[in-house]
């Protein structure tokens, strides 16, 4: 493959995570040119680029910056709560490349001239916060965080903060909850940005770490480079992270939407096919959240417009394969249980239907099962997302509450003789 | 807001009017259109957590279900409440709630005023699909000695948690865990102490929390309920009173706007117990011998006629008064001046304010203090004084409506919410009062140097330049410590009024009706409505036949010349001068010297024990009638319960008196009092009766009244849900008054003497100075005091009689925390155990006042000398 | 009172200086007070609140919403078997079965000798080799049965100690420039101006 690394570049170096080799291999120059650009220029740069917010929502980069009030104080926090199911790219950025992290991070907080930015890292990464805060140090000392940053006159504080251990911080408003120091819940909507009312109700801009690790290349090389890349909207490359039944699970970073789904699961150099070279039965794309694909779907692009298209989503980038052999009962009920242990519990249908749905689902699993539960299901799904359609009708604060029935309902229409057999032999037939 | 602003909207194919920023379902509840709602409180911020009251909203993307509770209306938005996908998503939320929710309403206190079970049987699902297991908690656990909490009931709505942090200030509570196991708990023990916890407990929307008092008590359909207004303080809180069996089983706070917002503090509402208090009297004693009324008032009429006849009128004196109805003081006050003979009344008990600063100063209400852009707030900790009043100053500082400028001897509960807080030495408020009002260049800047009252002059400067930014004032005024003369309250009135003219005040008493007490006449100087006695006597003596001539004596007169062998009847109106008269040994002093005490009071307090003659009363919920709180604000009373044994209402007693003393006072009930009042007393002249009758379910009117329109009280059920099970309809709409209408003041009034009107004192006190060796004391009021109210309120936090001083003070003297030391005062000499607080200022020292006595320990009232501006004490070790 | 030693006391408020606004370093000092108890004491959520001008409650009620943070105390080794889908696929409820074979206690418990606190996870992110096991948060993918014996008797015996912290230290760096609280600055609370004494605490502290 051709394609440009942009975010992987370093990773076949053991010491990708120092300053020495950061600026051995091209690390803040990206930045010392952004500093001699005006803040306007830059944003101009990622607006061309068209770079699609990594997180998931995949919302233009460039339009949410450009959506911040005008306020003598701005903040920029980057979400690095990297949890959601088989998603692990940042994580594996946010260790093995920290200075990009930063220098993205500090690149642009200059762009929309924030007071003070902060890296939200999810608490688990112990590793990753060692590093982040390693490079924050470094990087201060190397004049690149502080004041004053490279004689430029721009200043600006980087703070890393570890979370504790909340999946629903990776959601943005409820990430600058957690920041402010209390429980995790999402706010309501209105307002509905963080770029009018964020953090500590200043105008805020919260982006992915991945988002902010493809700063420093389109800086360097310029917007339109990256734009020329993909297809469409989706621009650029995009780290997609492979798991489940394939030979060579990993993170692929790959030019967006010219490989298909297919690709990934089967090109020796990335998924390399599926174990015991087993059929495929079910992928999941996007993240858990995500209506399930089935095989015929393979030769979708990974394109996010196109997948949204074909009823599901690209999402976190995440994709997990299920061969013949995986139960689907099991693997609905899994992330069901998932939603369950992880929703913040403010809103009634999310905060007990999570957990009424998980009951259920093991029980059929279980060998306990009765039919009519499939319709009972069926209906909790649509009285926690109504009609239960992609793209969910949110009727709760955040949108875990319409995440839950995408496994749960999909499963059943996509594989109900599979639910019947449990309920009718009374338990599951791959154990 | 212009009218301009206002756009149309339809709700179910209506057009309504609407303004910007209002939220659907206030929208909703304007138009009449009932949405349901759980975790919805008109008086709490939005979290859209039970999302029960999903509408269908017209938007971009066409009609959609979104929470009404939260967004806001837009111009031209259709809103839909009862589509089938409403109804749906209704019956789901239900569904989901109910699935984790025990199935205990028969046991449960909530049932049958259940905003769960109404609105399920309302709109939720016929039956649960839920066959599996549900979640379990131990119940109950105890968050307080009065709140209890079942976590299996709770819904997570986040009202209590709410009202504990945004309302209260006290998030002594707070969600703990997450998801579904999501619970509300304290930390450790560390108990759910709030003055105002009680409040969860009505505004829960299920049996999740309970007050102990109340537990298994009664069930809703058993109660009856009457509006009321709270005499635990002179906020004058609307309440229902609740009763089952002829007795008092709960009291509930009304969303009185102008007043209490729906709030109470727990004194209030758990006020009732004091009516089944051990303490209460309900059968005339004479000498602790019981007798009949007959006996009994035979007794007294016989001193007072032996007392005219030999020792005159000016030796018979009427204490107290304040916590009497309105017309009941009015009736003793014509008993005292047409019968008696005498102006000897006075309804405070030298623990309050100048008469002439509560009645006579212009006045601000609540509304209007929370209103102003500064509130200097001169005296006590409000929390302490007028719990609700607390709450609504908090709150318009959250808002961002007004700031406080405290000024202060100790930091108070208003100390982290005020904009600037000056500590000053106590009784020194009027030097510093002086120094923030006067004109002249800057203090700091003038070259004086010195600290004013003990606070810096660079403080002094920046507390000055918020009072002259600020575009209005109101001046909160009460007495920080009963170890200092009210005249130091006086004095710092006088010099707002003189500098700042444009000022007005809101004057902060305690006991209920003092206000009232005194616009009844109960006061040396004061006839009805507010008049001097040289001003109005003759204008009542046209109405009355005599009136007594000249000023009479205060209470601290009384006491003193009782003391001096020199009263011969001392009549006690529900009043304890022993323990609320700032020096306890002069007022034990007098009512041991050998007058006859004549305690007309509800329960045996530390003086009726003292007293020759015991008659018995009614008390709150057992008696009707107005009530006065500190803005003048007039507010019903309601009988709901009969009186135990023989208590009588006061004015009967009067009656009683005045007919064994050959007068005749021309009532016979109550409502005859009320007549004679609105006839004859010009400050209620415009109480016409459709007013009068219609008080009992309104917010009060302040007076003098300038109209009589009538505006309508909003009713929410599902806010207080236990006042909604009772009433089939919502409350009445009430009366309030549109202060724009109709004035009719000096219209339809016949010629009367002018009201009294505060006026400047040009004589400056001369505080003494503070010496080297001594240490000025505080002796604050407290909310759960020694008050017969609070005494049966078990388990809340009461302080007890600790001498607390600054570490700095005990090192001097060579003492550690806990030592026991000698405390001297012009009153005499005690010992006691003394403790190191380093919140209190240096060189003063602080005892609560009227708290139970700690073992050992000093009273602050027996370290108050009679008559003293100021009380100084000197520790020293033992 | 036992909350912070004088070294994380220090640490503490510089931790408070980095932020606008003092609460928002109520996440940080949890863990701090983590890695120096092991799990969160009573005492620590006291001062925490002291610190950040909060009541205990507050501080409990925030630090309960989070998995890390554990009110409770814990084992030396948190070990952490991920069950979440992509791990599932691996085999990771058959693994955690054999932790609790081989560690005698059901998911949850912790060992009587205090040495292992067992958890199934959510996903931690290590899906490319699963089952993702975490020992304090730290990593091992792909152990089978043998492999998990092996972690076991390594850690008993005293052999990781290097790599693995104890229970509660999250990161063992922490941001060492640019500090600007002094340690004696007081956090900020409230914006208040002059005052002879310094207001007390209302009645929402704990004793």
């Amino acid at each position: 493959m051709s394609t440009p690394k942009m975010v992987t570049s370093r990773l076949g170096f053991e010491d990708s995570f120092t300053i020495d080799r950061y600026v051995k291999t091209g690390g803040y120059q990206a930045l010392r040119k952004a500093l001699k650009m005006t803040p306007e220029e830059v944003c101009a740069e990622v607006t061309t680029s068209n770079l699609l917010g990594r997180g998931g929502a995949g919302f233009e980069t460039g339009r949410k910056w450009s959506m911040l009030r005008a306020n003598p104080v701005r903040y920029l926090v980057v979400n690095g709560d990297e949890s959601e199911p088989a998603t692990f790219k940042d994580r594996m950025l946010i260790e093995r490349d920290p200075h990009q992290l930063v220098e993205g991070t500090l690149i642009s907080a200059y762009a929309i001239q924030a007071t003070q930015a902060f890296i939200f890292i999810r608490g688990e990464f112990a590793l990753g916060l060692e590093r982040v805060l390693g490079a924050v140090n470094e990087a201060y000392e190397y004049g690149a965080i502080g004041p004053d940053i490279f004689g430029s006159g721009f200043s600006v504080d980087l703070v890393v903060h570890p979370g504790a251990g909340a999946y629903i911080c990776g959601e943005e408003t409820a990430l600058l909850e957690s920041l402010e120091g209390k429980r995790g819940y999402p706010r309501i909507k209105p307002p509905f940005f963080p770029a009018v009312i964020g953090l500590y109700g200043e105008p805020t801009v919260v982006n992915n770490v991945e988002t902010m690790s493809n700063m420093p290349w389109i800086i360097s090389n310029g917007g339109a480079a990256f734009a020329a890349l993909g297809a469409g909207r989706s621009t650029g490359t995009r780290l997609f992270a492979l798991s489940g039944h394939v030979k060579q699970p990993g993170n692929y970073e790959i030019e967006m939407a010219k490989s298909t789904f297919r690709d990934l699961i089967y090109n020796p150099d990335l998924g390399g096919g599926v174990r015991r070279d087993n059929k495929v039965k079910a992928i999941i794309p996007g993240g858990a959240s995500a209506p399930w694909f089935g095989p015929d779907q393979l030769d979708l692009h990974l394109d996010q417009d196109e997948v949204a298209k074909a009823g599901s989503m690209l999402g976190s980038g995440s994709v997990v394969v299920m061969d013949e052999e995986t139960c689907m009962v099991r693997a609905a009920w899994r992330i069901a249980r998932f939603f369950h242990r992880e929703s913040c519990g403010q809103c009634t249908p999310c905060r007990e239907g999570s957990g009424w749905i998980d009951k259920i689902m093991r029980r059929i699993e279980d060998g306990y099962g009765r039919e009519e539960d499939l319709d009972l299901l069926m209906d909790a799904c649509d009285n926690i997302a109504p009609g239960v359609t992609w793209p969910p009708q949110q009727t709760t604060i955040c949108v875990l509450g319409p995440s839950i029935p995408s496994s749960v309902a999909w499963s059943i229409r996509m594989f109900r003789d599979e639910y019947l057999i449990h309920i009718k032999e009374g338990g599951c037939p791959f154990s | 807001m212009t009218d301009d602003d206002k756009f149309l909207i339809k709700i179910d194919g209506a057009d309504y009017e609407a303004s910007p920023g209002e939220l659907i379902i206030e929208a909703c509840d304007k138009a009449g259109v009932h949405v349901p709602r759980f975790c919805y409180h008109p008086r709490m911020k939005p979290v859209g957590m039970c999302r029960m009251c999903l509408v269908e909203v017209s938007g971009p993307r066409g009609m959609s279900l979104q929470p009404s509770c939260y967004m806001p209306v837009q111009p031209d938005m259709e809103i839909v409440t009862e589509s089938d996908k409403v109804k749906k998503a209704q019956d789901g939320v239900l569904e989901f709630l109910l699935i984790n929710h025990p199935l205990d309403c028969p046991v449960c206190d909530k049932g049958g005023e259940c905003p769960l079970q109404d609105q399920t049987l309302t709109y939720g699902p016929g039956e649960s699909r839920f066959v599996e297991a549900k979640r379990h908690w131990a119940k109950p656990i105890a968050l307080s000695e009065l709140i209890l909490l079942d976590r299996e009931r709770c819904i997570q709505c986040a009202r209590c948690t709410r009202f504990a942090e945004e309302v209260a200030g006290d998030p002594m509570i707070d969600f703990m865990a997450r998801g579904d196991s999501t619970e509300v708990n304290i930390f450790d023990d560390n108990k759910f102490t709030s003055y105002f916890s009680g409040n969860t407990v009505q505004i829960c929307p299920v049996g999740a929390l309970t007050a102990t008092p109340y537990r298994f008590a009664s069930r809703p359909w058993d109660l009856e309920q009457a509006e009321s207004t709270c005499v635990g303080c002179a906020t004058g809180c609307r309440m229902v009173i609740q009763s089952s069996q002829d007795k008092l089983i709960r009291y509930l706070g009304i969303d009185s706007d102008p007043v209490n917002q729906s709030w109470l503090c727990d004194k209030g509402r758990f006020g009732y117990l004091a009516n089944y208090a051990e303490s209460r009297v309900v059968t005339p004693q004479v000498d602790h011998q019981e007798v009949s009324w007959k006996v009994a008032v035979d007794h007294v009429a016989r001193a007072i006629k032996e007392a005219l006849a030999t020792t005159g009128p000016e030796s018979i004196g009427i204490i107290g008064g304040s916590r009497l109805p309105n017309e009941d003081a009015y009736a003793w006050s014509k008993l005292a001046r047409s019968v008696f003979g005498t102006n000897n009344v006075d309804a405070q008990l030298g623990d309050g304010l100048d008469p002439e600063v509560i009645v006579g100063l212009p006045k601000a209400t609540i509304d209007e203090t929370c209103a102003s852009p500064l509130v200097v707030l001169v005296g006590p900790d409000i929390k302490e004084e007028s719990p609700i009043l607390f709450l609504r100053l908090k709150g318009a500082i959250d808002r961002g409506t007004t700031r406080v400028l405290e000024i202060s001897p100790n930091p108070t509960s208003m100390t982290k919410y005020s904009a600037m807080s000056l500590f000053h030495r106590p009784g020194e408020a009027h030097l510093v009062v002086n120094s923030l009002v006067t004109p002249g260049p800057t203090k700091a800047g003038s070259g004086a140097g010195l600290p004013v009252g003990g606070v810096e002059l660079a403080d002094i400067d920046r507390a000055r330049a918020l009072i002259e930014d600020s575009p209005g004032v109101v001046f909160v005024l009460g007495r920080a410590s009963m170890a200092d003369s009210a005249q130091i309250v006086t004095q710092c009135a006088s010099k707002v009024r003189e500098n700042l003219p444009g000022a007005r005040f809101l004057t902060v008493v305690r006991r209920a009706n003092t206000h009232g007490a005194l616009d009844c006449g109960l006061s040396p100087n004061l006839l009805p409505g507010r008049m001097t006695i040289d001003d109005a006597r003759g204008y009542y003596e046209g109405h009355w036949g005599q009136v007594a001539q000249g000023p009479g004596m205060s209470t601290g007169e009384m006491l003193a010349r009782a003391a001096a062998g020199s009263m011969a009847v001392l009549i006690l109106l529900g009043a304890d001068p022993v323990s609320d008269f700032p020096s306890r040994s002069l007022a034990k002093k007098a009512l041991e010297s050998g007058a006859l005490v004549v305690s007309v009071t509800s329960h045996l307090d530390e003086s009726a024990k003292l007293a020759g003659v015991i008659l018995p009363t009614t008390t709150f919920g057992e008696k009707g009638g107005t009530t006065t709180n500190f803005e003048g604000r007039v507010s019903s009373l309601s009988r709901k319960v009969t009186g135990p044994g023989q208590a009588f209402d006061d004015w009967t007693v009067a009656v009683l008196l005045a007919k064994e003393l050959g007068g005749d006072l021309g009532f016979s009930s109550q409502q005859d009092i009320s007549e004679e009042m609105e006839r004859v007393v010009p400050l209620y002249s415009n109480l016409k009766p459709h007013i009068w009758t219609s008080l009992a379910q309104s917010d009060g009117v302040v007076i003098p009244l300038y109209g009589d329109r009538v505006v309508p009280r909003w009713f929410d059920p599902i806010a207080t849900p236990g006042i909604a099970s009772l009433v089939h309809h919502p409350l009445r709409p009430g009366t309030g008054v549109d202060k724009e209408s109709d004035p009719v003041r000096g219209e339809s009034l016949p010629q009367v003497p002018a009201r009294v009107e505060f006026s400047e004192v040009s004589r400056e006190l001369s505080i003494p100075t503070l010496d080297a060796y001594s240490l000025r004391l505080m002796a604050p009021k407290v909310l759960y005091d020694r008050g017969v109210l609070t005494e049966p309120l078990s388990g809340v936090e009461r302080p007890g009689s600790v001498l607390r001083v600054n570490h700095y003070d005990l090192d001097r003297i060579g003492a550690m925390s806990g030592d026991r030391v000698r405390v001297v005062s012009s009153a005499g000499a005690h010992e006691a155990q003394v403790e190191v607080d380093d919140s209190i200022s240096k060189g003063t020292a602080l005892v609560a006042f009227n708290v139970p006595r700690s073992e050992g320990q000093v009273l602050a009232g027996d370290l108050i000398g009679y008559g003293e501006l100021v009380t100084d004490v000197r520790l020293e070790a033992l | 009172m036992g909350g912070f030693t004088p070294d994380n006391l220090v640490k503490a408020k510089e931790i408070i200086g980095l932020y606008p606004k003092a609460r928002s370093a109520l996440i940080p000092l949890c863990h701090l007070a983590q890695s120096q108890d092991g799990w969160l004491t009573p005492e620590a959520i006291v001062e925490i609140a002291d610190l950040l001008d909060l009541a205990p409650a507050e501080v409990k009620g925030t630090a309960s919403f989070y998995d890390m943070l554990h009110t409770e105390p814990v084992g030396r080794y948190l070990v952490g078997v991920c069950t979440n889908i992509a791990c599932m696929l691996g085999g990771a409820y058959e693994l955690l079965e054999h932790c609790e074979d081989r560690l005698g206690i059901r998911c949850g418990q912790t060992t009587k000798d205090g040495k292992f606190t067992l958890e199934e996870t959510e996903c931690m992110a290590g899906c490319d080799g699963p089952p993702c096991v975490t020992v304090n948060y730290r990593y091992f993918l792909g152990l089978d049965n043998q492999g998990i014996d092996q972690l076991v008797d390594d850690l008993e015996a005293g052999r990781l100690d290097n790599e693995i912290p104890p229970h509660g230290t999250v990161y063992r760096n922490s941001r060492n420039v640019g500090l600007t609280a002094s340690p004696t600055q007081e956090p900020q609370a409230g914006g208040k101006s002059s005052q002879i004494a310094q207001p007390t605490p209302t009645k929402r502290g704990a004793k």
